[in-house]
C-alpha cells in the first residue's frame, strides 16, 4: 500500500524575521515544494482613508507620509499632484524641481533598504549594513532640510514646507560623487556572486502577460522586460525636462523575469536617480517656495485621480471633494497591495526558502499594504 | 561540459571577489557614533521636543486647530477691562488669559503644523528628543504660568464681569426707555 | 606522549598521600580522565575568544564597532553571555518529547568533543594515540548528526523539523567528499593516525602535504595541485559539516528562525552554540593538521636553535593554536561576505561537483603513487 502523503500548512506568520512588517502567509506545502500561498494582510491597517474625511487637507499630508514609511517623499509628492490638480495651482519652478530631487534622493534610499534586506534574507548580512550605511547619508540630507530623517511633512500642497538648506547643494553633490563607487561595490559584493545569482536567477519568474493583467506596476513590471515607467509615460511636475533611462530588466543570468532581474532593476534605477540628482541640482533655478500655498484649501466639487512613480509602483491617489475643506473620499492605489497578489502565481512549485527571495523582489511595505 | 568547468571557474572568482571587499573593510575605520559617550549636534531644523514661550503666546488656538492628532489642549480666559497684559515680543497686545495650554507629547507625531500658524512664534521644536518618564502623565506637558489660584481668580474676574453685563442688559430691558425725542432736541442744539 | 607520562607521575605523586603502593590501574584511569579533560579547557577558552571574534570581526568588516562596553575591547562579553544564558529559563514545551529534547544538546556537544580526542596538539599531547584517527574523526560528525535530528523532532515545532531534516541531509552528503579527500591523504602517507602524519610533515613549510609531501622527488611536484584541489574541497566540506554559511541552512536565521536550535532556551541553547565553535575549530584544526603540518612550525624551532628542548612542544601548540585559529578566522570572513545556498543547490554543489572532482583527484593521486 503506498504511503499517504498529506500536504503540510505551514505558517510564515505575523512575527516572522524576513516578512518585511506583519504579513502571515499560508503556505501549502508538499514536503519542501509549495503548492499554494495566501496572504493575509490587515495587521497593519489604520484606517488612513477614512480617517482623512475628518481633516482638512494639510493636515492629511503627516498621514500620508506614514503608509510608505520607507518612501515618504513620494507618498507626500503624488498627495500634492493631486491636491493641485483639484485646484488648479500653478506652482513655481523652484518648487517642482526641489520636489524632483526630494523623490529621486527618495528613491535611492527606499531602494537602498531593499537591497540591503533583500541581501539578508538570502544570507548575506553585509550588504545589508553597507546599504544601510549610505542611506544615513540621505537621510542626513533629508534632516538638514525638514528637520525629520523619515516621515517628513515637507512637501505640501501648494509648495514645500521650508526652502533648501544653504548647504544642501553642496552635500547633495557630494553624496553623488560618493554614492556611485558605493554601487560598484554591492555589484561586486552581492549581484555578481554566483551563489546569490544560483539563489535568485529562474526563480519567480513573472511573464509580462501575468504582469499585466494583475497591474503589476514598478521594478516588478519592468523587471519582466516592459518600458514603462509613469515619470516618462505620462510626465508629472517637471520629469520630461531630464535625460534618464529607465532600466528593464534582461534576463542575463536567467529567464526574463526573475527575482535577479527585478534586483538588478532596482540597483541600475538608483544609478538612473543619481544622474537625475545631478541633473537637477545644475538646473535648479531661484525662487520662493512657499508662495503659492494656498491660505485655506477649500476646493470645488469634482473628482480627481493623480498617479506618481513611487519607488515600488504606480501609486495613486483619487480624490473626491466636496466643497469642504475636508475632502468626501479620499482612496489609494497602493502599489505594495497589488503587487502583493502576485505571490501566488510566482510562488507556485518552489521551495519554502524561494518564498523568501520572491517576498524579497517583491518589494512590499506592509503601512502600503494595509493603509 | 565547458559550462561545467566555467560555473566552477566562476563560483570560486566571485565568491573571492566578495571575500576581497569585505577584508578591505576590515580596515575602514568604523562609521559608529558612540551614542551616550558622543553626542553629535543636530541641524538646526531639527524636529523634537515642543517648546512653547508662554510669555508670548496670544491664545489664538491656531496651533490647536493645525494639530492633526489634537494633542494640543487650549482654555483660553477674556481679560476685564483695564488689565494690563503686556505685549509679546514682537509687539502685539495680549487680551487673553490662557488658562490651560496642554501639549500631551506622546501623541504628538512630530509633523510641525502646529510651528507655522503661530503669529508669535511662540510654539517650536527643539532638539531634545531624550525625554523619556516612567509615568505616562508625566508626558502631558503644562505650559501655564499661572498658579492655579490666580486661574480661578481669573474665570471669577471674568464670570463677575459676565454677570454685571448681564445684570446691565436686564435692568436696561426692564427700566422704561428714556423720552427720545427730548434727547434728540437737545443734541441738535 | 610526554604530558601523559607527567600526567601518571603526578597521580602517583598524589596517590602516595594516601597509599603505601600506588595502584598502577588507578593512576592510569585518574591519569587518562584529567588528559580527556584538558582539551576542554582549550575549548572552553577557545569559544571565550571564538565567540567575541565573531562579533568583532563581523563589525570591522560592516564599518561598525562590535561590543565594546562590556570590558575594554568587550573582552568580557561571551562571559556576559554565558551569565545571561545559565539565568535564563528552560522552557521545555508540553508537547515536546522529554527525553529526546533534553538527550539532544548532549549528543551534539559530546560528538563535536569527541573529535577533539584524536587531533594532536603538540608531540606532547594527544588525547588518544588510536591508529584509527581520521576514520573516528568523520564517524564523530556522524554522532553530530543524530543530535541534530533529536532535537528537530523533539522540539514539536514544523520549522525546526525542516531544520534537522535539512542538516541530516546535508550532514550525511558532505561526508563523503571529506572521506575522499582524506582516503587520498591516506594513500599517500599510508596512515590515519593524526599524530604520526603530522610527525612526517616536520622540516619547513615545503613538507607539508599540500606542497606534496616529506621528501624530495618528482612525485611530490606532481601531486602540488591536486593537493591544492584537495584542501580546497576538504575546506569546503567541513564548511558543511559545521552547518557555516553559505551552508547555514539548518540555522537559518532568515528563513526558519533557527532551525533546529528554534525551541531551545538557556543553557541548552549555550551547548548548541559551544558545540558550534568547538565544531568549527575541531575541523579548522583537522584541516590543518592533514594538509597544513598539524603542529609543525614552518621555518624550524627557536628551542632546538637554542638547545632548549623543552621549549619546543610549547612552540608547537602555539603553531598549532595559530593554525587553527586562522581557519576560523576565514570560516568568520566566509560567513559574513557569502549569501546562502538553497537546500537542493547545496546538495547539486555536493554530488555533483566536489564528489566527481575529489574521486577525480582521487584516481589521479593514486596512479602518481603506484608509478
Amino acid at each position: 500500500m503506498a504511503i499517504k502523503t498529506e500536504e503540510m500548512v505551514l505558517n510564515m506568520g505575523p512575527q516572522h524575521p524576513s516578512t518585511h512588517g506583519v504579513l502571515r502567509l499560508e503556505l501549502v506545502l508538499e514536503g519542501e515544494i509549495i503548492q499554494k500561498v495566501t496572504p493575509h494582510i490587515g495587521y497593519l491597517h489604520r484606517c488612513f482613508e477614512k480617517h482623512c474625511e475628518a481633516m482638512t487637507y494639510p493636515q492629511i499630508v503627516p498621514y500620508t507620509d506614514r503608509m510608505d514609511y520607507l518612501a515618504a517623499m513620494g507618498n507626500e509628492f503624488g498627495y500634492a499632484v493631486a491636491v493641485e490638480k483639484l485646484l488648479g495651482l500653478e506652482l513655481p519652478p523652484r518648487v517642482e524641481y526641489i520636489r524632483v530631487i526630494m523623490a529621486e534622493l527618495q528613491r535611492i534610499a527606499s531602494h537602498l533598504v531593499a537591497i540591503g534586506t533583500y541581501g539578508a534574507d538570502i544570507g548575506a548580512m553585509t550588504p545589508f549594513l553597507f546599504a544601510f550605511r549610505d542611506r544615513e547619508v540621505v537621510l542626513n540630507l533629508f534632516e538638514i532640510t525638514c528637520g525629520a530623517r523619515m516621515l517628513y511633512n515637507y512637501i505640501w500642497p501648494g509648495g514645500l514646507s521650508h526652502d533648501l538648506h544653504p548647504d544642501f547643494v553642496r552635500l547633495a553633490r557630494e553624496f553623488c560623487v560618493y554614492f556611485k563607487p558605493k554601487i560598484v561595490e554591492m555589484n561586486n559584493l552581492l549581484s555578481t556572486n554566483r551563489i546569490f545569482i544560483e539563489r535568485t536567477a529562474n526563480v519567480g519568474v513573472l511573464p509580462l502577460e501575468t504582469a499585466i493583467n494583475y497591474g503589476i506596476t514598478g521594478p516588478m513590471l519592468r523587471g519582466s522586460g516592459f518600458k514603462w515607467d509613469i515619470r516618462k509615460d505620462d510626465p508629472y511636475s517637471v520629469y520630461d525636462k531630464f535625460d534618464f533611462d529607465i532600466p528593464v530588466g534582461t534576463g542575463k543570468h536567467g529567464t526574463v523575469g526573475d527575482c535577479w532581474d527585478r534586483y538588478d532593476v532596482r540597483i541600475r534605477e538608483m544609478e538612473e536617480s543619481v544622474k537625475i540628482i545631478e541633473q537637477a541640482l545644475d538646473q535648479l533655478p531661484e525662487g520662493n517656495v512657499t508662495s503659492a500655498i494656498p491660505k485655506r484649501i477649500k476646493p470645488v466639487v469634482g473628482s480627481v485621480y493623480a498617479r506618481v512613480e513611487n519607488p515600488r509602483g504606480e501609486l495613486g491617489y483619487f480624490i473626491m471633494s466636496n466643497g469642504t475643506t475636508s475632502p468626501y473620499r479620499i482612496k489609494v492605489r497602493g502599489p505594495s497591495f497589488v503587487n502583493l497578489g502576485i505571490m501566488d502565481v510566482l510562488c507556485k512549485n518552489h521551495m519554502v526558502a524561494d518564498v523568501i527571495a520572491i517576498l524579497g523582489s517583491v518589494d512590499i511595505v506592509l503601512g502600503e499594504v494595509d493603509r | 561540459m565547458k559550462e561545467y568547468f566555467q560555473n566552477i571557474w566562476y563560483g570560486l572568482f566571485t565568491v573571492f571577489v566578495g571575500m576581497k571587499v569585505t577584508f578591505k573593510h576590515l580596515f575602514v575605520p568604523s562609521v559608529t557614533i558612540q551614542y551616550p559617550d558622543v553626542n553629535i549636534k543636530l541641524p538646526e531644523r531639527e524636529r523634537n521636543r515642543l517648546y512653547v514661550n508662554m510669555d508670548d503666546c496670544i491664545g489664538c488656538d491656531q496651533c490647536s486647530r493645525a494639530c492633526p492628532v489634537s494633542c494640543i489642549e487650549i482654555e483660553t480666559v477674556k481679560c476685564i477691562p483695564g488689565e494690563d497684559l503686556g505685549k509679546t515680543s514682537n509687539g502685539k497686545k495680549k487680551a487673553l488669559w490662557v488658562t490651560k495650554f496642554n501639549i500631551d507629547i506622546a501623541k504628538c507625531c512630530f509633523c510641525q503644523l502646529c510651528v507655522f500658524p503661530c503669529p508669535t512664534e511662540c510654539i517650536y521644536m527643539t532638539d531634545v528628543f531624550e525625554y523619556s518618564e516612567y509615568e505616562r502623565q508625566n508626558l502631558v506637558y503644562d505650559f501655564v504660568t499661572l498658579s492655579p489660584v490666580e486661574i480661578e481668580e481669573k474665570k471669577l474676574n471674568y464670570a463677575k464681569l459676565e454677570a454685571e453685563k448681564a445684570a446691565q442688559k436686564a435692568a436696561a430691558a426692564a427700566a422704561p426707555p428714556p423720552a427720545k425725542p427730548d434727547a434728540k432736541a437737545e443734541d441738535k442744539q | 606522549m610526554i604530558i601523559y607520562d607527567l600526567l601518571i607521575k603526578f597521580v602517583n605523586w598524589l596517590q602516595s598521600f594516601f597509599v603505601q603502593n600506588p595502584s598502577v590501574l588507578l593512576s592510569d584511569v585518574l591519569a587518562m580522565i584529567i588528559s580527556a579533560a584538558l582539551p576542554l579547557i582549550f575549548v572552553l577558552t577557545f569559544v571565550l575568544w571564538a565567540v567575541l571574534a565573531e562579533r568583532k570581526v563581523s563589525a570591522w568588516m560592516q564599518d561598525r564597532v562590535g561590543p565594546n562596553r562590556t570590558g575594554p575591547h568587550g573582552i568580557l562579553q561571551t562571559v556576559a553571555d554565558l551569565v545571561k544564558l545559565l539565568q535564563k529559563e528552560d522552557i521545555v514545551a508540553s508537547e515536546n518529547d522529554k527525553p529526546l529534547f533534553n538527550l539532544a544538546p548532549v549528543l551534539v556537544f559530546s560528538g563535536a568533543y569527541m573529535a577533539f580526542a584524536i587531533i594532536p596538539f603538540s608531540f606532547a599531547y594527544i588525547g588518544s594515540n588510536i591508529d584509527l584517527g581520521l576514520i573516528f574523526f568523520v564517524a564523530a560528525s556522524g554522532f553530530v548528526t543524530a543530535g541534530i535530528l533529536m532535537a528537530g523532532w523533539a522540539s514539536n515545532n514544523k520549522y525546526s523539523l525542516l531544520g534537522a531534516m535539512r542538516s541530516a541531509a546535508q550532514i550525511i552528503s558532505y561526508e563523503i567528499p571529506t572521506l575522499l579527500v582524506l582516503v587520498t591523504i591516506i594513500m599517500i602517507t599510508g596512515t590515519t593516525n593524526l599524530r604520526t602524519l603530522s610527525e612526517m610533515q616536520t622540516g619547513f613549510f615545503w613538507n607539508w602535504m599540500i606542497f606534496g609531501g616529506p621528501g624530495l622527488s618528482a612525485a611530490k611536484f606532481l601531486f602540488i595541485p591536486f593537493m591544492f584541489i584537495g584542501f580546497i574541497i576538504l575546506y569546503i566540506s567541513t564548511l558543511a559539516e559545521v552547518n557555516r554559511t553559505p551552508f547555514d541552512i539548518p540555522e537559518a536565521e532568515s528563513e526558519l528562525v533557527s532551525g533546529f536550535h528554534t525551541e531551545y532556551s538557556g543553557m541548552k541553547f549555550a551547548m548548541f552554540f559551544l558545540s558550534e565553535y568547538a565544531n568549527m575549530f575541531a575541523v579548522s584544526a583537522l584541516v590543518s593538521a592533514v594538509f597544513l603540518g598539524g603542529y609543525q612550525s614552518p621555518f624550524g624551532y627557536i628551542g632546538n636553535l637554542l638547545h632548549i628542548t623543552w621549549l619546543v612542544p610549547i612552540e608547537q601548540f602555539f603553531w598549532f593554536a595559530f593554525k587553527g585559529i586562522f581557519f576560523v578566522l576565514v570560516q568568520m570572513w566566509l560567513r559574513w561576505t557569502l549569501p546562502r545556498l538553497r537546500v537542493d543547490q547545496l546538495m547539486a554543489l555536493c554530488w555533483k561537483y566536489l564528489i566527481p572532482i575529489a574521486f577525480v583527484n582521487l584516481i589521479i593521486v593514486g596512479l602518481i603513487t603506484v608509478l
